[in-house]
């Protein structure tokens, strides 16, 4: 049985509907992340489960309990704000064992379960501190502990990462999946960073305009998106999107991707797609990730469909690891993903390979996968 | 480009240099208006420890020849107010009795509602809030005499307490009665203070204290009154010195004995009988204005800072 079950819910504000009918579940030891765009309801989803927002119907089950009207005290849950939200005035100890002196737990055992937790956090040296005196990091650490002391059935995370700078968030990035590893916790996490979410989740939920676009695990989101809008979301540097037009010969099914000043490149239509029930000549966009984008040598030895195509570069990026080249395919900018050695000229004409393995094709209308 | 073209980092931090005249002119004014400010006070204390034949034999704004303190023993314990003659002693602690309580149960007060209107909104809290800021532009005057015809209910209402069950629960007691006076004329102003200061407070860590477990007042108590502490310097100043000061609602509501230290200075004063005594006048002057100034320098610093909170990130 899910730990977390979430069925047809729904937040109004007036006229206004936040949140479409949203239906997700979550089980023990679950990693679910909710990545949208700001505005996409995702905050507001992870308030009504901690109950600090009501909603206006449907129902949310956490350990099997309907919890729509109850407090968010009583709901077995903790909550990292993206804030950290640590009291000011008292001290780490003290902020970690608020929790607790509200529910009338005597003091020794109090202090056992803060010093119990500082220990598997490394924040033992922290506890007289007031949060004042904490670096970012430590205070996300402390609001961490503060949220484990309670030993909640599910841990809600409000973007805790988005105040931290770029090197500590990978850092409390990997000791929040350690962590997560460690104690087998149940945890939703909202994040805009797809990264955050490809990373640590088991179990991705995207979301726009108050519905769920697609859930699955970071493998079937990252691979086979379920529409446009996720597979434009996901991913950094972003899916290639061309548009182009599906054509018939010989019993099989080709893409034909036009060009302004090249012939343009016919490309069988890739094997994640079932092609057959679409018209002749029907518009489709084709969907290619960057790294699925190489040179002819480059190319995934086992790609069973691979097609090439000459294309003027016109941006060169080193990033390093790799290096991005843009080109420009049927009015679209493409971008693939290549070694850092490789050796392209700007402005010089290069043979690009396309793994078709990795392909997707979306319907251009209905913007679903095909 | 040459060495010359690159500023160095030493004048950068070079501080602003002004000359010797544009100096003298701003210590010039700022001393000039510091001895326009302190020079009544001077006046008054110089006054007040003088005998009176000397403040009358022409030495009025001159240090005191023969020093004495007798003036400031007689405000206190022995100048008469009215028809008693005991000082203003029992007037100063009439004051303080009301002082004291209408300060903090309007600064908790105001401290509540702010807390309501900005982490417990419900709707209409805008109306609400703007009708209680209505409170800080009705007129003193404008009230009385609706005031006095409550009062005067509260008062009857006392009475019977007292007939029927031995205690009048304070009712129609003028200490009484001027506090919640000024409770009521404050709470716009306290209110208004405290509103605009937990609009900037966090309201996450209300969430957070929520899923915690902590009821609507552990909250209040716990969370924020702890971190309300610029805020409630700013409201006690003003509270006190603005119901310390009060005159009207003194003389309106309180009669008497009773009265508070402004009135009984007034009738010290306004006295129509024998000579004018300076000298005493200038010291219960003094004493009526010492405990405004003690605030003002005690937490006056904390004033500005205060203000300024909720303006100023960080």
């Amino acid at each position: 049985m899910a730990t977390l079950e979430i069925r047809a819910l729904r937040k109004r504000f007036g006229s206004l509907e936040i949140l479409k009918g949203i239906d997700l579940s979550v089980e023990k030891g679950g990693f679910l992340v909710l990545v949208g765009p700001s505005g996409c309801g995702k905050s507001t989803l992870l308030n009504t489960i901690a109950g600090l927002e009501s909603i206006s119907s449907g129902e949310i089950r956490i350990g099997g309990h309907v919890v729509n009207e109850l407090h968010p005290s009583k709901r077995d849950i903790a909550m990292v704000f993206q804030s950290y939200a640590l009291y000011p005035n008292m001290s780490v100890a003290q902020n970690m064992a608020f929790g607790m002196e509200m529910r009338g737990v005597p003091r020794a055992e109090r202090d056992r379960a803060v010093a119990a937790v500082a220990k598997t956090l490394q924040i033992e040296h922290l506890l007289s501190r007031r949060p004042s005196q904490l670096s970012g990091g430590q205070r996300q650490r402390v609001a961490m502990g503060r949220a484990l002391v309670r030993q909640p059935r599910v841990f809600l995370f409000d973007e805790p990462l988005s105040n931290l700078d770029a090197k500590l968030r990978v850092d409390m990035r990997v000791e929040i999946k350690r962590l997560h590893q460690q104690t087998g916790t149940t945890i939703v996490y909202v994040t805009h960073d797809q990264i955050e979410a490809m990373t640590l989740a088991t179990k991705i939920a995207v979301l726009k305009d108050g519905e769920l676009q697609q859930v699955g695990s970071p493998n079937e989101i990252y691979n086979m998106p379920n529409n446009l809008f996720v597979a434009d979301f996901m991913g950094s540097p972003a899916m290639n999107l061309i548009e182009g037009k599906l054509v018939r010969d010989n019993g099989s099914t080709k893409i034909v991707l036009e060009r302004n000043d090249h012939a343009p490149i016919v490309i069988p239509a890739p094997t994640s797609a079932d092609a057959s029930k679409l018209p002749e000549g029907g518009k489709v966009i084709f969907g290619i990730r960057p790294e699925a984008v190489n040179d002819r040598e480059s190319i995934d030895r086992n790609a069973k469909s691979v097609a090439t195509f000459d294309a003027k570069v016109e941006i060169v990026e080193p990033a390093g690891s790799d290096t991005f080249v843009v080109t420009h395919v049927a009015g679209k900018e493409l971008t693939a993903r290549m070694r850092a050695d490789t050796d392209v000229r700007v402005g010089e004409n290069h043979v690009f390979a396309f793994n078709l393995d990795k392909a997707v094709l979306f319907d251009s209308q209905t913007t679903r996968r095909i | 480009m040459t060495a010359a073209d690159v500023p160095s980092a030493a004048t950068w931090r070079e501080p602003v240099r002004h000359s010797i005249t544009t100096h003298g002119v701003i210590y010039g004014l700022l001393l000039l208006f510091a001895v326009i400010y302190l020079l009544p006070l001077v006046v008054m204390v110089m006054t007040s420890l003088k005998p009176l034949d000397e403040v009358t034999g022409g030495n009025m704004f001159w240090f005191p020849r023969d020093l004495t303190f007798e003036p400031w023993a007689k405000a206190w314990g022995t100048a008469c107010v009215g028809l008693t003659c005991a000082g203003i002693k029992g007037y100063f602690w009439n004051s303080i009795k009301m002082v004291v309580p209408a300060v903090i149960i309007s600064s908790l007060l105001g401290a509540l509602n702010g807390y309501v209107l900005t982490k417990w909104r419900f709707p209409g809290h805008k109306l609400v809030f703007g009708m209680m800021l209505f409170a800080c532009f009705i007129p003193f005057q404008s009230i009385l005499i609706p005031m006095a015809t409550i009062l005067g209910k509260l008062g009857q209402a006392g009475r019977t307490l007292q007939d029927t069950l031995g205690a009048s629960m304070g009712l129609g007691n003028p200490t009484v009665n001027l506090v919640l006076v000024h409770v009521i004329y404050g709470l716009g102003f306290t209110t208004l203070f405290f509103r605009n200061y937990y609009e900037t407070f966090p309201t996450e860590l209300v969430k957070a204290a929520m899923i915690d477990g902590a009821s609507f007042f552990q909250i209040f108590r716990r969370i924020l009154l702890p971190n309300s502490a610029p805020i409630f310097i700013v409201t006690v100043i003003y509270q006190f010195t603005n119901i310390w000061n009060d005159f009207l609602f003194g003389a309106t509501f309180a009669a008497g004995d009773a009265s508070p230290m402004t009135v009984a200075l007034y009738n010290i004063v306004n006295t129509s009988t024998g000579v004018i005594e300076y000298n005493v006048n200038m010291a219960a002057a003094i004493i009526a204005a010492a405990p405004t100034l003690v605030v003002y320098i005690l937490a006056g610093r904390y004033f500005v800072r205060g203000l300024m909170a909720g303006a100023v990130k960080g």
